[in-house]
């Protein structure tokens, strides 16, 4: 068993729901108890989808569970596919549905549908939401184009010189973070290539567009998370190359551009100078001097982490202070990330424990999702959401990619935004005894949103700071105060670091200007 | 269901929906699941710790339901069900023990745990009430550990709360006392529960409790003398346990509206020996105030047709005080269960053209939903959005258990929620 407060990712079946509420044409029949029908309002509220998400649940009760579930499971599937007619259904089960052993996707396969019937198994009590959705999109894609796999050691027909080279766009999903804009930056990027675009899936195709994919001349594994297997599986039956690059980030865009050229034979230079970079020029500007060695904090989903932690350390020249995934799918390139960042990577689905990782920490900027979001609102920590899950407030209405040249843009603007200015962060300091530069001021530009620090003292829980045995005198005490608030937790760690090293008991005002030169800013 | 007078303005008993036949569905129901009511009862009583004993898609729904998360620490949590747990290799009973161990050091600040069955705790037949015995005994004096069900397999919503204060009626202290007592039962605002306490200490009943009590180590006697007055209509398991302890129940509509209100009071007031005259004049302040504040919404709600899907159980006397106390139509209102022990008394003031369901499947009703076109549709978080694509209009049936919506200074309220939408779409010209 494994307590938890929130949870970072749903059960499998409802990775296997984002598939199909992406989809077109698809029908999801599943075997599951009254309530589990929650899962709808996360399409329809969170995500502002209009339509209800193509499932039908069984609804079995207590009182069925004597009698036949498995036959409520196959008139459900008849009912089902009776209404909605679906081009292919895809069968499963729940959590509980897994205990009572009905094997609904046998069963529907033995009904003699006239139309695909593709059996789901996902372990409820082992997986999680981003692998149901990758073991659903490879199961879809498997059944769709199965006719069509060559025999093992076929290379693949040479593309027709005369054609301009095309690509899949594999990965983007129903509740996928900002897979909507994502995708349209993507296909404007390629078309600048001189790629054209096969197909896009999930989102947004049909049972007989995944038919399609093996005409492509390569795959975009755009988020990994739902789409690597997938494409992995692709790779292997037809030869087709899948990249490897997620474009968030200049960087990232820039060897995006270049693997892809690669893959397609096509001239890289004239995308690689976008001018709608603006990315570049801002971060070079003096007024952001001011973000030089910003203290990061980066945890999400394994894809978007990793960029972010690139853009922030390359990018906008922050120190990623801490670096961590909820995908443990993905631990191995998030653990190489953070060896190159120099941190130690922090692999949990335990949202107590990158709160008490951020406490600990006391990043100037926090980079996470909704949960982060939460927990430096506690701490009174700046914070930018990168990542699922997310609230209904991070599917903006306006275009707001997180990929290509424009998405860095987007991403310059959102990370620097909840930050505290530059000339009014040096004010801050120089006048801490003004009466309107109290702890609770919050950046200017953010009216109203004045950080709630009196919910959690500096020093008491989760952080252990203060607790290991040093006392700071009255004076040291009132000269911390005089330090901004968004720096002060820091500048208490620091001091009783340096004070448990140097063995001081007792921390002066003295104490504190060492621990200043020492440590530095 | 006899013993309260009929209300007005509204129908005449004879012509109610008592006898209306009832349209009975079974099959996909878009109904939550009864772990829902901990997101309210996690913050009524507040020494209170619930600990769902289930899966991830418990965790899933617990958060998600709560809508935005709450800036806090939660006062709930899922021990959730591994596949060790499940295959033998660890023994859930030792499993949950540590668990629990884990989650009292970290909140010393826990009076009362509820382990909460969960579908999956059920089916494997996980015993919670032999674990809560257990960890009772091994934390004695220092934590209470109760447990009750929030399966989906076996309630709906809001019968959540009503397992849950069932499981507390068990822990109630036996009442010594000669004197009559009134245990007002259901999850009410803070401050609607002031309010009706000071009403009723002017109608001369001094001796007024709630369950549940605000903190878990408060809570109130039961015996002979208690009469039980229901404050929601999803209570039925948790007044016939109180029964049994040897309460009453009053006959009561429920507290919703002007007229609910005061047929709710008077009805207490008639248990109590106390003149129905004292009760008008207690009540006459507050009921005029309300009556007026209510005139505002009256317009803009008179003559719409309205529908409930099922989902908290709060339908029928909703529909009720719509139609008898703002004139809207109801077209058809939908139930998850009929439960006419604790709704006779409002069946008989429901309009009898009104058609009742029972139960759920979705996509016919749904398809009911279209014919009829209502002006608005009370609905599930699951399905709001859909419908008002469609051109619907609708108003999110959880709103109704997390906003104080009884009694007097809260009618006008509660009728502006049922407003609000259809003002919106007037105002909107996009």
């Amino acid at each position: 068993m494994q307590l938890t407060l929130w949870t970072y990712e749903g059960p499998p079946h409802v990775g296997a729901m984002r598939v199909a509420t992406a989809m077109r044409g698809v029908h999801y029949v599943l075997h599951a108890p009254q309530g589990d029908t929650y899962a709808d309002l996360l399409f329809t509220m969170i995500e502002r989808r209009s339509t209800r998400p193509p499932v039908t649940y069984t609804t079995f009760q207590a009182r069925d569970l004597g009698g036949d579930t498995a036959d409520l499971v196959r008139t459900t599937v008849a009912a089902a596919y009776e209404r909605y007619r679906p081009e292919a259904l895809l069968v499963g089960e729940s959590c509980t549905a897994e205990l009572i052993q009905d094997q609904p996707g046998a069963m529907a396969r033995g009904m003699d549908l006239p139309v695909p019937v593709i059996p789901l198994e996902l372990p409820a009590y082992s997986r999680k939401e981003n692998w149901g959705a990758s073991e659903t999109f490879y199961h879809l894609v498997r059944a769709m184009v199965a006719s069509q796999v060559p025999a093992p050691g076929t290379e693949p027909p040479a593309r027709d010189p005369g054609r301009r080279p095309s690509a899949n766009l594999l990965g983007p999903s129903a509740l996928g973070f900002r897979c909507r804009d994502d995708v349209p930056e993507i296909i404007r990027l390629l078309e600048t290539l001189g790629i054209d675009v096969n197909v896009v899936a999930p989102e947004g195709a049909s049972p007989s567009d995944l038919g399609r994919i093996p005409a492509a001349d390569f795959n975009i594994c755009l988020y990994p998370e739902v789409a690597y297997t997938a494409c992995a599986w692709l790779k292997r039956a037809f030869g087709q190359p899948m990249t490897s690059t997620i474009p968030i980030g200049i960087g990232a865009t820039r060897d995006f551009i270049a693997e892809v050229c690669a893959l397609a034979g096509t001239d890289a230079e004239a995308a690689l100078q976008d001018a709608a970079a603006r990315l570049p020029w801002y971060s070079r500007s003096v007024d952001s001097t001011y973000l030089t060695g910003k203290r990061v904090f980066i945890f999400g989903d394994a894809s978007h982490a990793v960029a972010a932690a690139r853009i922030a350390d390359e990018e906008l020249g922050f120190t990623v202070v801490g670096l961590g995934t909820y995908s443990r799918e993905f631990a191995r390139e998030l653990r190489q990330a953070a060896k190159h960042y120099g941190v130690e990577p922090l692999i949990t689905d335990d949202y107590l424990e990158v709160e008490s990782q951020v406490a600990a920490l006391q990043p100037e900027l926090v980079l996470g999702t909704q949960m982060e979001r939460h927990v430096a609102k506690r701490l009174g920590i700046p914070c930018a959401v990168i990542s699922a899950p997310v609230h209904v407030q991070d599917f903006p209405a306006r275009y707001s990619p997180q990929m290509g040249f424009e998405g860095a843009n987007v991403l310059f603007d959102t990370w620097v935004h909840p930050l505290m200015m530059g000339l009014e962060e040096h004010l801050l300091g120089m006048f801490r005894e003004d009466f309107e530069f109290n702890d609770t001021a919050a950046p200017s530009h953010l009216d109203g949103e004045s950080p709630p620090r009196e919910a959690l003292p500096e020093t008491s829980k989760p952080a252990p700071a203060g607790d290991d045995g040093c006392d700071w005198t009255p004076e040291a005490e009132s000269e911390l105060r005089k330090i901004p608030f968004f720096v002060r937790g820091k500048a208490r760690r620091n001091t009783e670091r340096f004070a448990v090293e140097s063995g001081i008991a007792r921390i002066t005002v003295e104490t504190l200007y060492d621990a200043k030169a020492h440590f530095g800013r | 269901m006899n013993g309260f007078p009929a209300i007005q303005p509204g129908p005449p008993v004879a012509t109610g929906c008592v006898d209306t036949e009832v349209l009975r569905e079974r099959g996909q129901r878009e109904v939550f699941c009864g772990l829902t009511g901990i997101v309210w009862l996690h913050r009524k009583i507040q020494d209170a710790f619930f600990l769902v004993v289930g899966s991830r898609t418990c965790a899933h729904l617990l958060q998600s339901a709560a809508g935005v998360m709450i800036f806090a620490e939660p006062r709930f949590a899922t021990a959730i069900l591994e596949e060790r747990d499940l295959a033998g290799m660890a023994d859930c009973n030792e499993e949950l023990d540590r668990l629990v161990h884990q989650l009292l050091a970290r909140r010393p600040d826990i009076r009362t745990l509820f382990l909460v069955g969960s579908c999956p705790s059920e089916v494997i037949k996980l015993d919670l009430a032999k674990a809560a015995e257990r960890l009772s005994l091994s934390h004695h004096g220092r934590v209470r550990v109760l447990n009750y069900t929030g399966s989906g397999i076996e309630t709906t919503f809001t019968q959540g709360e009503d397992q849950c204060l069932q499981a507390l009626v068990a822990e109630m202290p036996a009442q010594s006392a000669t004197e009559p007592s009134l245990l007002v039962v259901g999850t009410l605002a803070d401050v609607v529960e002031d309010q009706f306490s000071r009403l009723f200490e002017a109608m001369g009943i001094d001796r007024v409790a709630f369950l549940p009590p605000r903190s878990a180590t408060a809570l109130p006697p039961v015996g002979e003398d208690t009469r039980v007055l229901l404050a929601q209509p999803f209570l039925g398991d948790t007044a016939r346990a109180l029964l049994r302890r040897g309460a009453s129940l009053i006959d009561a509509p429920y507290p919703f509206g002007v007229e609910g209100t005061l047929a709710w009071l008077r009805a207490a007031g008639r248990d109590f020996g106390i003149a129905g005259e004292r009760v008008d004049t207690v009540a006459a302040a507050p009921a005029a105030r309300a009556r007026k504040a209510l005139e505002r919404y009256r317009p803009v709600l008179a003559g719409r047709r309205i529908t409930f899907l099922p989902d908290s159980q709060l339908e029928i006397p909703l529909a009720r005080f719509l139609a008898t106390e703002c004139g809207m139509r109801p077209v058809e209102v939908g139930t998850p269960y009929l439960d006419r022990q604790v709704l006779g008394g409002e069946l008989e003031l429901l309009g009898g053209d009104t058609r009742l369901s029972e139960g759920q499947d979705v996509d016919l009703q749904l398809d009911r939903v279209r014919v009829d076109r209502p002006d608005l549709t009370v609905c599930g978080l699951g399905l709001a959005n859909p419908l008002e694509a469609e051109g619907l209009r609708t108003k999110w049936s959880i709103e109704l258990v997390f906003t104080p919506v009884h009694g007097f200074e809260q009618a006008a309220d509660l009728a502006e929620l049922f407003a609000r939408p259809l003002i919106r779409n007037e105002r909107l010209a996009v």
